[in-house]
């Protein structure tokens, strides 16, 4: 099973390794961890996608949810949440075929944002599923390099971090 | 006002009395502002030791240890002293020096990250880059370190940080952590589940973990079980929650616990487990308690309830919060016919059988020194063969039983013995050790010598690191590796040379004289024990 988890921490040094350390240590599994600040910048949100069985879902909320510097814990439904990952992927190609290359782009709505004679770098934000279709779809180029962001989430609703009470 | 006397003051405000340290470069600021203060510094033999005597301190004053060290291999020696407090959940404030800020992170002499380093032991850790953050972080860790669950909080300080001049020092009155609020109160609903169902029970238990003491809660415990005659049972760490004289105490469980214990959790039909794990050793397999049994887990960490069996019914809060909440309520039940059960059970068990001639009963002695200890008297055993014995046979009156449960560290009694003493010198005071564990730490048979600290050390002595040759006799077919410890060192010359009397005991019919003898004389003394080598716990 996989889910998402949102973490909002306080801004500290070495919040980060904390929370990796703990994953690390209990052998929980991290497919994916992204950290930025907040519209409050005391805080850091930390998305996580992990993966386990319910046991083990519960109990890395547990963990987690017991480091002195995590202020909030919430699972990321997808029902009520919206997730965007980025992607940027160096493909070989040449002047013969960047056209098809680009008619794909367009239906997936990714943008070029680096050209060369023999390569082109693309942009795509999207979901993780929209993302491995269009990843799929370039199997029949060479693709270079793949540079993906991991999931940056929020729930839906006006609920945000200046509502955390002190 | 530096640095170093800030954090000095800030002791001064938190109670502390006592320490147990080993200086170095990096930390000699500190030492040197503690020498304007009444606080007692205690100069261990290694730093180690320093961290297992600040445990020793902490389980019997209540309040969190102290132990200090410096940069690099100081800190570092800390660790499995940390590692250990940390695994039983024991309140430690650990201060380490560290190289100049400018310098950190490029491998200068005596450098170690020590906060990564010990980031899985311990609750919290701070490496302070602000000689003004010091009171606000002094004030935290201590808050941190003896709350909810408790636990050791690492503290970190930068030379240059300890010899900078602090501004305005104030000690905060109170701390504002957002982050951290440990729940105190259970849950009101929950809590009537409980009353509902010893209502419904025919057979309920009380298991009683190490976070009974921890919280303070062994007369609530007694109460509640007096109150509806609920039989209990305890884990290692929970050894001394309650009166081995107690009629409703049927000793600990597990794998080396009383059969009596062990029946009554497979049978009961309602299971309190009380500041408890339930880990691998008190339980062999978790998942069979919670089958048809109706577990109601009572923690103040909430990550405990659920991870090595599922519960009926959490609460997560205080113990003796809990107790006192429990206490309000009244069922009516009558569990007679299981108490007799039980007692049945405890009447069948067969003694244990005697060892050869010419040799101590290790089980014997356990069971006469802790009934001639004073009612009050802290006995702590160390690990190994010596620790299996002393959690079966020793005898609780109205003190304590420290060990290392959850860590198993060799060689934690005689420091932690130290620190005990410190705590409370009208305390008597025991350390029970094997061959191996004694000689793990018998370094700071000086730091007693100096001190002139009175703890009597019992040494069992079969020249084997017992535990392990027992655990290659029957997994290993008798093949026996690295655990032959032959006969040094002599330790009635150990003794001599620190000015200890020494006493030596071979036969049982010497015992309580020997016993007596030993716990009549002034100060220290030392008393080894002739155990059959190929004695076992089983």
């Amino acid at each position: 099973m996989v889910r998402v988890i949102q973490l909002i921490v306080d801004n500290t040094s070495g919040v980060l390794s904390r929370i990796s350390g703990l994953f690390s240590r209990r052998g929980y599994n991290i497919e994916s961890i992204t950290a930025g600040i907040t519209a409050d910048p005391r805080y850091t949100r930390i998305t996580i996608v992990t993966s386990g069985d319910e046991n083990i879902l519960e109990q890395i909320e547990k963990q987690v949810g017991k480091l002195i510097d995590v202020r909030d814990i919430r699972v990321l439904e997808p029902a009520e949440s919206v997730y965007r990952e980025l992607v940027l992927i160096k493909v070989k190609v040449g002047e013969d075929k960047r056209q098809a290359l680009v008619t794909v782009c367009d239906v997936f709505r990714a943008k070029i944002i680096d050209i060369t004679t023999d390569s082109m770098i693309i942009e795509l934000t999207g979901t993780q599923s929209k993302i491995n279709a269009f990843i799929e779809m370039l199997s029949d180029y060479e693709i270079l390099e793949i540079a993906r962001t991991g999931i940056a989430g929020l729930r839906r609703g006006s609920e945000g971090v200046v509502n955390l009470n002190d | 006002m530096i640095g170093a006397d800030a954090v000095v003051k800030c002791l001064e405000k938190e109670g502390v009395t006592t320490l147990f340290g080993y200086p170095g470069v990096a930390i000699c600021p500190f030492f040197n502002s503690i020498l304007n203060t009444k606080i007692e510094s205690i100069l261990v033999r290694s730093e180690q030791n320093a961290a297992h005597a600040a445990s020793g301190y902490a389980r019997v004053s209540g309040k969190a240890g102290v132990c200090v060290a410096t940069s690099g291999p100081g800190a570092t020696n800390l660790i499995t002293g940390i590692a250990t407090a940390y695994a039983d959940s024991i309140p430690l404030i650990c201060i380490t020096g560290q190289v100049d800020s400018n310098l950190l992170g490029s491998d200068v002499f005596q450098e170690a990250d020590i906060t990564g380093a010990a980031e899985s032991f311990v609750k919290y850790s701070y490496l302070v880059k602000d000689v003004s953050d010091i009171p606000r972080i002094m004030k935290e860790a201590f808050h941190i370190a003896q709350t909810g669950r408790k636990g050791p909080v690492l503290i970190d300080i930068p030379i240059d940080i300890q010899n900078k001049t602090i501004q305005n020092f104030r000690y905060p009155e109170s701390v504002n952590l957002r982050t951290y609020k440990p729940t105190v109160k259970g849950h009101a609903v929950q809590l009537k589940k409980v009353s509902k169902e010893l209502g419904r029970a025919k057979k309920p238990l009380i298991c009683a973990g190490g976070g009974v003491i921890l919280s303070g809660a062994q007369k609530e415990l007694c109460d509640f079980s007096h109150k509806y005659k609920i039989p209990v049972v305890s884990t290692m760490m929970g050894i001394s929650a309650m009166s081995s004289s107690d009629p409703l105490y049927y000793g600990m469980i597990g794998n080396n616990g009383r059969s009596c214990a062990n029946k009554a959790m497979q049978e009961s039909d309602l299971l309190i487990v009380i500041g408890a794990r339930i880990a691998d050793r008190a339980v062999s397999s978790p998942d069979l308690v919670a089958k048809d049994t109706v577990l109601i887990h009572i923690d103040v960490d909430p990550a405990e309830i659920g991870k090595n069996v599922g519960p009926t019914i959490p609460i997560v809060g205080d113990i003796k919060h809990i107790f006192n909440d429990l206490a309000k309520d009244t069922v009516q039940c009558n569990f007679k016919i299981w108490t007799d059960t039980l007692d049945r059970y405890r009447n069948a068990e067969k003694p244990r059988k005697k060892p050869h001639k010419g040799y101590v009963d290790p089980a014997l002695f356990v069971t006469t020194l802790s009934n001639r200890l004073n009612d009050r008297a802290v006995y702590v055993a160390d690990v190994g063969q010596n620790q299996m014995w002393s959690c079966m046979y020793y005898v609780a009156k109205s003190g304590r039983f420290l060990t290392s449960g959850g860590m198993g560290t060799m060689g934690y009694s005689i420091p932690a013995a130290i620190g005990a003493k410190m705590a409370d010198k009208r305390l008597q005071v025991v350390a029970v050790c094997g061959d191996g564990s004694f000689q793990m730490s018998m370094n700071e048979l000086a730091t007693m010598a100096e001190n002139k600290t009175d703890v009597k050390v019992i040494v069992f002595n079969n020249g084997y690191l017992g535990l392990v040759r027992e655990y290659q006799h029957n997994t290993y077919n008798k093949k026996y590796s690295m655990v032959d410890l032959g006969s040094y060192p002599d330790l009635s010359k150990i003794a001599e040379a620190y000015s200890m009397p020494y006493l030596r005991l071979s036969d049982n019919k010497d015992m309580e004289k020997a016993i007596d003898d030993l716990l009549a004389t002034k100060g220290s003394a030392i008393m080894e024990c002739i155990i059959d080598p190929m004695d076992t716990v089983k």
